[in-house]
């Protein structure tokens, strides 16, 4: 970044170039697919972080009346069940329901009873999640006949709750922030640690870089999932443990990548120039082999997060991610798979909002690769 | 005309980028006839090499090409590529500068030269190689029975060039495009492809557009020569019209744009400034982790050199002469053997560290203005990069100030120091190359052919810019080049190098007025033309 900063704060007279960043900008701009894909990532990701804050319920909420209940746009209880569900409360009370009326979010309802009615008797009316704040408008008929009005609680459940009770669409977002957070974190970490480890053991080379090598390939030759149970079991279910996992296994890929790349730069004449300048071997590799391998190695970047995604939804399938009730998509799809025929929704909706957004990082890394290495098209 | 070959009128050629249309070539009229060979000369960027792609349809994706251009009255511009792969590839036929990349490292020579054949023209596995060994001795490859079995990494660069000769000549054609087919190869590989190429064009009559930058070679190889200059013909004529009589001012300045003086000796008793003895320099390839074979190359071999102050040496030679490896050993950058000394320093052992302290007074200047300059970092930052390692107490508005006194000296605009190295040119690359090396003050530069990647025009400024350079900072150059012309005009000794060793060494004047080796005359044969 120091380049960065020198750029701005020099005279204004001199011309300001236009970097390779700025000319695969412009390329990447006039990208319709990929800018289309940005902007459904970032619509994802705000729907993902910013929704819950904005969202009436929690992402745990349990609402007993609303088992597994079907998306709808109408606010639940949808008025055809409403009859039943009053005339249900009002039989507990050993009274006779004679009319009921919904109107938007309050209903009026005529009781009776062979016997005067108690006034105590609305109680019941309240009970079910489904109604509030009964009361007594009219008494007729020497207190056998009471005209009740009250409140219709209005749930929305845009996309229906699942087998618990609880809203699908606040665990859809939850579980969006736990996707996006691992995916782009440990796709960060394999970053760091892929590109320093590629980047050094390729310029160094000879027998430092045999020996860095063979490590890589000893432990890619681990089986992941042998891998990431032995860490279960050692330190129990936690969710860093994913960024460790991931993390610790998608580095090897990058430093793989660096390494060629270095390889190839080691022999540019811009390194040899700055050997014989006199720079260090780090001064070398942080200012002339690590920005140059950038284009690559952003690119893999973008294939990785979905990647990763991926994998952590693996995890969360076979029940190694995170835990209940927190959750993620792979843990909600998982979820839905289960109940496939009954419940469907619980599978599409989380199914949908995964492969949008797999879609959309896809595009987007094209997207890059083409505005970084324009030569390839 | 009865025996026109090619015609081309009115030709138009734009690419589309997203800074807006580029015309590359604006409108040109060309005529080929049978049996000639029409020269194309201009520098790089001048459109001759597109006016040529465009009539065989490989015009990048973004280019476009408008106008006419019949070949024997067939119209080749908007022909559908079927009907164009009638023509290109059997009768028109094209060659390229780079022999190392144009041939499939991964399939024998005999199978690329026989596939085509078997293809277009039905040949028998049988017959298709017995033609490609024919081709083979068509073109002079020595044993061509036993060679049309080789792979193109067994073969030097020369043989290829003259493979793909033999591949353009498969199908018997009327007109070879030959694209800067010797630009790459040495001198004394360049003069034989060239008589190659007479002697088919004699033999079997055939018609050559030659593309070159190279106007010595022009000059002996063609009947008709156009002179191209941003994407138009400013003069056309014959060889000897446009040579002895050119019109244009451009040719004129093509013409004389071949450096000149020469460069007077220091004082007998300068002292010594960089000295190695017995330099030895070996590589070894091959051998892994778990062992295998070593192949040892023998690069540099037991080599004594002397540079005194204020001095230039020209080291020539063709590729593989180990002159490059000469200069880097001396400079300390691979692992050679022997007693180098700077000044009065022994550098031969010292640490990284140690040598630390000289770099900045031994600087280094490539070849390739395009690979020697970091494509993510700004001209400034690039000149000024040696200060941060060698001044580093220096602000950065300190830095930037030398780095416009660096700008100046070598000629460039100051206002261009914050863009980056693809938005100049080749010869301003070269300065900024130059000016990161002056920037340190250094005592010795060795330039490892640092004119070879440009146009002529160009080359002489910089050779006249190296000049003035030494001239104003007492600097000894070390100057690396397979371009006699340069090394005359800028050497005042001169070491030939031959396979690691050295053939023959002498002051300028001596080597090129009485050169006592056959190999030294033969480069200057070949270079020449003599």
């Amino acid at each position: 970044m120091s380049e960065m900063t020198q750029t701005l704060s020099e005279p204004a007279a001199a011309v300001r170039g236009i970097s390779l960043w700025a000319m695969a900008r412009h390329r990447f701009v006039r990208n319709k697919a990929a800018m289309a894909s940005l902007v459904v990532l970032i619509l994802v990701a705000v729907f993902s972080f910013g929704g819950t804050w904005v969202y009436p319920h929690k992402y745990d909420q349990i609402f007993p009346s609303y088992v597994a209940v079907p998306p709808s746009l109408d606010p639940y209880p949808l008025e055809d069940t409403l009859h039943q569900v009053m005339q249900t409360a009002v039989e507990r009370a050993h009274l006779r329901l004679d009319t009921f009326n919904a109107e938007g979010t309050t209903y009026t309802a005529r009781i009776s009873s062979d016997k005067p009615i108690d006034p105590r008797a609305t109680r019941y009316l309240d009970r079910p999640d489904e109604f509030d704040a009964s009361e007594i408008t009219s008494t007729l008929d020497d207190g056998k006949t009471i005209e009740v009005k009250g409140k219709i609680n209005g749930q929305y459940f845009p996309v229906g709750t699942d087998r618990n009770g609880r809203d699908l669409l606040p665990r859809i977002m939850v579980g969006g922030q736990v996707s996006i957070t691992v995916g782009f974190l440990a796709t960060f970490v394999s970053l760091i640690i892929g590109v320093t480890y590629g980047a050094v053991s390729g310029y160094i080379g000879g027998r430092v870089d045999n020996v860095m090598m063979r490590f890589v390939e000893i432990l890619y030759s681990l089986p992941f999932m042998f891998f990431v149970i032995m860490l279960v079991v050692f330190f129990g279910r936690h969710f860093v443990l994913i960024f460790v996992a991931i993390g610790a296994i998608e580095w090897l890929d990058m430093a793989r990548i660096v390494r060629g790349q270095t390889l190839s730069l080691k022999r540019r004449e811009f390194v040899e120039a700055a050997h014989a300048m006199g720079l260090s071997n780090w001064q070398i590799i942080r200012r002339h082999v690590i920005p140059n391998t950038i284009g690559p190695v952003v690119v893999f970047v973008t294939v990785l997060v979905p990647k990763v995604i991926l994998l952590e939804s693996f995890l969360s399938f076979l029940g190694l991610g995170v835990q209940e009730p927190m959750t993620s998509w792979g843990a909600l799809i998982a979820e839905g798979t289960t109940g496939m025929q009954a419940v469907p929704w619980l599978l599409i909706y989380p199914a949908v909002f995964f492969v949008v957004t797999l879609f959309a990082l896809n595009f987007i890394g094209d997207g890059l690769r083409d505005a970084l290495d324009p030569k390839d098209r | 005309m009865a025996d026109t070959l090619l015609d081309i009128r009115g030709l138009n050629v734009r690419f589309s980028t997203p800074t807006g249309d580029v015309h590359a070539v604006k409108g040109i009229d060309l005529q080929v006839n049978k049996g000639e060979t029409l020269a194309i000369v201009g520098e790089s960027g001048s459109g001759k090499s597109q006016t040529m792609m465009a009539i065989m349809g490989l015009l990048a994706a973004n280019g476009r090409a408008e106008g006419s251009a019949k070949f024997q009255g067939q119209e080749m511009i908007g022909l559908p590529i079927g009907k164009l792969n009638r023509i290109r590839g059997a009768k028109i036929t094209m060659i390229f500068q780079e022999p190392m990349t144009s041939l499939d490292p991964l399939y024998k020579i005999g199978k690329q030269l026989a596939e085509p054949m078997r293809r277009h023209r039905g040949l028998s596995a049988k017959a298709a190689r017995a033609r490609a060994i024919d081709l083979l001795k068509l073109v002079k490859i020595p044993d061509p029975e036993r060679r049309v079995d080789s792979y193109p990494y067994e073969m030097s660069g020369g043989q290829r060039q003259r493979v793909m000769i033999a591949m353009a000549l498969a199908n018997d054609p009327e007109l070879l495009i030959a694209d800067e087919p010797t630009t790459a190869l040495d001198v004394t590989i360049q003069a034989q492809i060239l008589e190659l190429l007479v002697e088919l064009k004699q033999r079997i009559g055939l018609a050559i557009v030659f593309i070159s930058h190279d106007l010595g070679i022009v000059r002996r190889f063609a009947d008709r020569v156009a002179v191209m200059r941003t994407g138009e013909v400013v003069e056309t004529g014959t060889v000897a019209d446009i040579f002895a009589n050119p019109q244009h001012p451009y040719t004129k300045m093509l013409l004389a744009a071949e450096p000149t003086g020469r460069k007077a000796p220091p004082a007998d008793n300068a002292p010594i400034l960089l000295e190695g003895r017995d330099v030895d320099v070996r590589f070894s390839m091959g051998g892994g982790f778990m062992g295998g074979k070593k192949l040892d190359i023998h690069a540099v071999d037991h080599v004594d050199i002397r540079l005194k102050e204020g001095q230039t040496i020209g080291i020539v030679g063709e590729s593989g002469s180990g002159k490059s490896t000469l200069g880097r050993a001396l400079l300390r950058l691979n692992h050679g053997t022997g007693a180098i000394r700077f000044g009065t320093d022994d550098i031969s052992e010292a640490s990284r560290q140690e040598m630390r302290r000289h770099r900045r007074q031994m600087q280094l200047v490539f070849q390739d203005p395009f690979g020697s300059l970091s494509p993510r970092m700004t001209a400034g930052q690039i000149v000024t990069e040696g200060l941060l390692v060698h001044e580093p107490q220096l602000s950065k508005s300190d830095r930037d100030v030398r780095a416009i006194k660096a700008f100046l000296e070598v000629g460039l605009d100051p206002a261009t120091r914050n863009r980056y190295p693809h938005e100049f040119s080749g010869g301003q690359r070269q300065r900024i190359a130059i000016a990161r090396a002056i920037i340190l003050k250094p005592q010795v530069v060795v330039l490892d052919e640092p004119t070879s990647a440009l146009d002529r025009s160009v080359q002489k400024q910089i050779v006249e810019l190296l000049r003035d350079l030494q001239a104003k900072h007492d600097l000894s150059y070390l100057f690396i080049s397979h371009d006699l012309a340069v090394v005359r005009a800028l050497s005042d000794y001169i070491i030939v190098m031959k396979s690691g060793k050295i053939v023959e060494e002498g002051s300028t004047d001596q080597i090129f007025d009485a050169p006592r080796e056959s190999y030294t005359r033969e480069l200057m044969a070949a270079a020449f033309g003599k």
